[in-house]
């Protein structure tokens, strides 16, 4: 299966360009979060079989007791993927800037080339993880001025998703669902307005569906509506079987993301033959 | 950066992630980090809410008092 979706994908007639976002050029529209796997091992396993080339990480204290345990750095192959660190846990503008300036210095330190990117999560409360749109708006404009590119977790509000272009987002990231919670694209037409507004006069402005994927299905749904990419983690993590389930969302996001290239077809309300109706056995004429 | 001279260093403590700890003698974050057993991971460091980059590990700026947090990546979405 995999193998024959990589041979579709390099035929010239489905070809499509990388995925252009924050001075970074993805060859996969996926981007994959590192949380929740039971092993590093099976977490490497999974990215692989995603074919995504863009990880989240989070920022943490280091362990000061037995800090010779394992680091996810000895797991992630640098020369393969490019880490996006998250400002995940803050739930104030100062804090997600604090996290941002770390995650930028812990980058820097690996050598990277993308270092001063950032997936920017500014949080209303612990138990819906949605967003604080004031604190969002806030720490986007700081971190704009300090010289990131942010790529900024927000609801579908499309008038929020605006105000956040207008300070310079590089990309901004409407969530389909609460975080982690696996419900899908819970308002489609939201994200039909987001994409209006913010690709707008700028159709290659990257728009990322961020959060709340549940299966295969709404990887796909959310590309044919005309996102940029998806960024998901405990839908493959928390999934019964994880490699599996990366596997069907690489092969969800190359369908979603052709089919919308492609142009679908009007819904109509009646139905329209699809065989002649000339020449039917016992017809009249 | 310190008017304290090694002895007295001693006596202070500092705030690693949270945790007290004495202040080095050498008073530098290279220190702090070889005792944590840190020296050579992939970590940033921030003295006071300000990022100090690696290059700036060795100098013997600590005297006391000062919060330090000790970073590092983990899995996260």
């Amino acid at each position: 299966m995999q193998q024959a979706a990589n041979e579709r994908q390099d035929s010239a007639a489905v070809a499509d360009g990388p995925l252009m976002v924050g001075g970074v050029s993805l060859a996969s529209r996926l981007i994959v979060g590192t949380g929740k796997y039971e092993t590093y091992a099976e977490m490497a396993r999974c990215l692989g079989e995603s074919g995504t080339d863009c990880v989240t990480v989070a920022v943490r204290r280091e362990r000061l007791v037995n800090a010779a345990g394992e680091n996810i750095l000895d797991h992630l192959d640098a020369s393969r993927y490019t880490l996006l660190p998250n400002t995940a846990g803050c739930y104030t503008a100062d804090e997600a800037v604090r996290v941002a300036r770390l995650g930028r210095e812990l980058l820097r330190d690996m050598g990277s080339t993308a270092a001063d990117w950032v997936k920017l999560e500014v949080l209303g409360d612990t138990k819906t993880l949605l967003p604080d749109p004031v604190g969002t708006l806030a720490a986007t404009e700081r971190l704009v001025a300090d010289g990131f590119s942010v790529l900024v977790y927000t609801s579908d509000d499309p008038v929020v998703a605006r105000r956040l272009k207008e300070l310079g987002a590089a990309s901004v990231m409407p969530a389909g669902s609460p975080i982690g919670s696996g419900q899908g694209i819970l308002n489609a037409n939201n994200l039909r307005i987001c994409l209006e507004y913010l690709k707008d006069g700028d159709p290659h402005y990257p728009v990322i569906v961020d959060a709340g994927v549940g299966t295969a299905s709404d990887v796909a749904a959310a590309m044919e509506l005309g996102v940029d990419g998806v960024l998901l983690n405990t839908a493959i993590a928390q999934a019964a079987d994880p490699q599996r389930m990366a596997a069907a969302m690489r092969a969800a996001c190359f369908a979603g993301r052709q089919a919308f290239l492609a142009g679908r077809i009007p819904r109509r309300l009646y139905a329209t033959a699809s065989s002649p109706d000339e020449g039917r056995v016992g017809s009249r004429s | 950066m310190s008017g304290l001279p090694g002895d007295q260093r001693a006596t202070q403590t500092i705030l690693v992630n949270g945790r007290a700890r004495p202040v080095p003698p050498d008073g530098t974050l290279a220190a702090v980090l070889v005792e944590a057993g840190l020296d050579g991971r992939p970590v940033a460091i921030e003295v006071d809410g300000r990022v100090v980059p690696r290059s700036r590990f060795a100098e013997s700026s600590l005297t006391g008092g000062e919060r330090i947090e000790i970073v590092t990546f983990v899995g996260g979405g």
